[in-house]
């Protein structure tokens, strides 16, 4: 008699732990020949309002981290990327992908998340400075994270959607809300398992499935976000995104997920575009001389 | 109104009284009527109409202020876009000698622009004489010197302009926000139409003279004047790639809101309610000193005043005595006197709204005090204001007030002091006051805000970065930062 298989319950991923969507609701993903492959979570504003409290309540924390050791922690997820490669070109060819494509998106993804790793200690020194004032003070100016940041990431790349989006904004010290793409949802389950055996704290990465059309609006208008990135194309989401996102002042990035296979989609400018300035003075006391032999 | 202070207490009564030193006002030049500044020229406003400017400090009439319409306003942006093609293709070096052109004529008019800010804006004269107007040439001339130096700015990237900006600036420093506008823009290749506020147009008209007289190219500089309307038909405006806007919140957030159908690129300076923070073991005297300008400067018309004063309790009551004392020997009165420490309050309905919040304050439970000074009796004055034993929820600390009042709480631990410091919308900047060290770094990088001024308040520079987190807005003026809002890659 032939093994029954063994099926996977697709959940979401909220401060580190893998519920179901409070709502209960799912939907049916299937394959190319239309069988149902899985019932993935059909998340809610609810799911969401959760886990912005759990990005919140993690972001002092995350963002207090030692760059060094987010480098750290960001490498580690690479590494685990690496263990799980067959497991995610599996999955992407389950949704559709040819073998090689779904090879050359994972191969991507884990060099991307190197990438970024890579950065997490050096972007301050490029985007940080001493500002020479005209007065007796000692200015510098040094980047720091926006916050808490909601993704809705692009709805083509499915693993590379996601390491896109979330690699520069956990290297640069915020957390986040991520919104799966809706009709390539399985990396993203596969993905949050990676990231919870990879030392990266619970509720720094918090990863829903579900629809943009009917979260946007509440991505955008949640009063503790700081940010927004949106990786799709559609008009109408994009400006209710940016209205909404006047509601409490949120940064608004739209981001073009056409290139995402190339080097364009990486750059430590995606890094600092969820950073803030932060310029600190102080006066310098002129006590005692300093003359030519100094 | 006198409360005199227990405990040994300073003593003010004296015969000795201040010389009136008024600034001469004789050398400066002003029209009685100013037209729009477009295309290198002044025009008549297609509404034809005007409406006046006045002294806030005496409540004359200065001048006669255009009123531009939204053909006005086009009629500029037109003017901007066609200068654009050929500004953003003249030689870098070119460009910067433009800007290092107008830094210059600033410095040799300095005086002349000083006394008209004072006059139109209620300043004292010392603030608009040291600070704006120095401040204001200086931006210029730092930011020309980047006209030619942008690639080394970005690593790995070439920085093009955007076009053409439209920039929208508050009363409170006027002519030193149309700098830190104006440079920038200019300096990265971008041309402008830029509207100051109604109450200060003057230094901004005066600028736009300037403009003309350095031979800038005719439509790099536009500049409309005009009230929520005109500046409305600037944002709406579609040939407009960028909205730059200093203002309230309240605004800033209409206007993101206005623009999010369009590709127009954003930055916002909007409102603060900064923490200024005293620990026990800050060198008390210049802590006060700092108090006093965080929220005094201006008459407290300052987006990053110190306007929520948290002292750790030990050393409360000596803070508020000296505080109280120091508040003794504040003059207010005549902007133009250069004894004056605090001047006119900027509009009518500027003074209504701080005496709104002051009435709301009292009702809410906190205590009031003020100094015993005199007012004069015409013109829009209010004395320095404290309200202690404040708490976190009453409206006056939560609100930003734009005035001289004071909002005074006291804390135990920096686990609350952090904690109350940050919970709040804004996020602009903080003072702490510490002779610790490792003290100032813990709080500076605990605290949510653009600028901290540790040791020291209400400093500013053209080389360093100003502006916010959270809902005080996005974008950076000043410094290498202050570049970027003005490029694409």
């Amino acid at each position: 008699m032939a093994r029954l298989e063994v099926l996977k319950t697709y959940k979401i991923f909220i401060g580190g732990q893998f519920p179901r969507t409070e709502s209960g609701r799912y939907y049916p993903l299937k394959n190319k020949k239309g069988e149902v492959i899985a019932n993935i979570c059909l998340s809610s504003r609810k799911d969401f309002r959760n886990a912005v409290v759990a990005a919140r309540g993690v972001f002092g924390g995350w963002a207090g981290r030692a760059a060094f050791n987010r480098s750290q922690i960001l490498y580690r997820i690479a590494e685990i990327m690496e263990g799980r490669k067959e497991q995610f070109i599996a999955e992407l060819i389950l949704q559709g992908a040819a073998s090689k494509s779904a090879t050359d998106e994972v191969i991507t993804a884990i060099d991307r998340m190197v990438y970024y790793a890579g950065w997490c200690d050096k972007y301050q020194a490029l985007f940080s400075s001493v500002n020479p004032v005209a007065s007796s003070h000692f200015n510098f100016s040094v980047a720091e994270p926006t916050g808490v940041v909601a993704v809705i990431a692009s709805e083509e790349n499915s693993l590379l959607g996601l390491v896109t989006a979330i690699a520069p904004i956990i290297a640069g010290g915020n957390t986040c809300v991520v919104l799966a793409s809706e009709s390539k949802p399985l990396c993203s389950v596969t993905f949050s398992e990676v990231l919870n055996t990879s030392d990266l704290p619970g509720g720094v990465v918090n990863i829903m499935t579900g629809s943009s059309a009917e979260l946007h609006t509440h991505f955008s208008s949640h009063m503790d976000v700081n940010a927004m990135v949106y990786y799709r194309t559609n008009k109408a989401e994009v400006k209710l995104i940016k209205e909404n996102a006047s509601l409490n002042v949120k940064r608004v990035f739209i981001y073009d997920s056409q290139n995402m296979a190339t080097n364009k989609a990486q750059s430590p400018y995606f890094i600092n575009d969820l950073q803030e300035t932060k310029t600190t003075w102080h006066p310098i006391e002129n006590v005692g001389s300093a003359k030519g032999g100094y | 109104m006198t409360k005199k202070t227990k405990e040994p207490t300073l003593d003010f009564t004296t015969n000795w009284a201040y010389e009136p030193a008024p600034e001469d006002t004789k050398h400066i030049t002003l029209k009685k009527q100013y037209d729009l500044f477009i295309n290198g020229e002044f025009v008549k406003p297609n509404s034809k109409k005007y409406f006046a400017t006045y002294n806030p400090a005496t409540e004359e009439k200065i001048a006669e202020i255009a009123e531009a319409d939204e053909k006005d306003v086009d009629k500029a942006v037109k003017a901007a876009r066609k200068a654009f093609e050929k500004w953003s293709k003249i030689s870098a070096q070119e460009r910067g000698k433009y800007i290092y052109r107008i830094a210059r004529l600033m410095q040799e008019r300095a005086r002349e622009f000083a006394v008209i800010e004072t006059m139109d804006g209620g300043k004292p004269i010392r603030e608009s004489r040291d600070i704006d107007v120095p401040l204001a040439a200086n931006h210029f001339f730092y930011y020309a010197g980047w006209a030619d130096k942008l690639e080394y700015a970005f690593p790995g990237r070439t920085p093009k302009p955007l076009g053409v900006a439209g920039q929208i600036i508050p009363w409170n420093f006027p002519l030193l926000m149309a700098a830190w506008k104006i440079a920038p823009a200019l300096a990265t290749g971008n041309t402008v139409v830029l509207k100051p506020a109604e109450t200060t147009s003057l230094t901004a008209l005066k600028l736009a003279e300037l403009i003309r007289d350095s031979g800038l190219p005719e439509g790099v500089v536009n500049i409309v004047t005009g009230a929520g309307k005109t500046g409305a038909a600037i944002v709406n405006h579609p040939d407009i790639n960028k909205i730059a806007f200093t203002g309230s919140t309240d605004v800033g957030k209409i206007i993101q809101k206005a623009i999010a159908g369009t590709d127009k690129k954003l930055t916002l300076e909007l409102g603060g309610k900064a923490a200024n923070i005293i620990f026990e073991d800050a060198p008390i005297d210049q802590a006060v000193e700092g108090i006093v300008n965080g929220i005094f400067f201006n008459q407290g018309h300052v987006c990053c005043a110190g306007s929520r004063l948290f002292v750790q309790e030990s050393v409360a009551d000596i803070v508020i005595r000296k505080l109280k004392d120091r508040m003794e020997t504040l003059i207010v009165g005549n902007p133009l006197d250069k004894n004056t420490d605090i001047g006119a309050i900027n509009s009518k309905e500027q003074l209504s709204k701080i005496n709104k919040y002051i009435k709301i304050g009292i009702a809410e439970g906190a205590e009031i005090y003020q100094s015993s000074c005199a007012i004069p009796g015409k013109g829009n004055f209010c004395k320095p204001t404290l309200f202690l034993n404040a708490s976190q929820s009453h409206r006056v600390v939560q609100e930003e007030i734009f005035g001289p009042v004071l909002t005074i709480q006291t804390f135990r631990t920096i686990e609350e002091v952090i904690e109350k410091a940050n919970n709040i919308p804004y996020g602009l900047s903080a003072g702490v006051w510490t002779d610790k060290g490792s003290k100032i770094f813990n709080l500076t990088s605990k605290l949510r805000a653009g600028v901290v001024w540790a040791n020291t308040y209400n400093k500013f520079d053209p080389t360093s970065p100003f502006g916010g987190y959270k809902e005080s807005g996005f974008g950076r003026e000043g410094g290498l930062h202050g570049l970027m809002p003005y490029l694409k890659f």
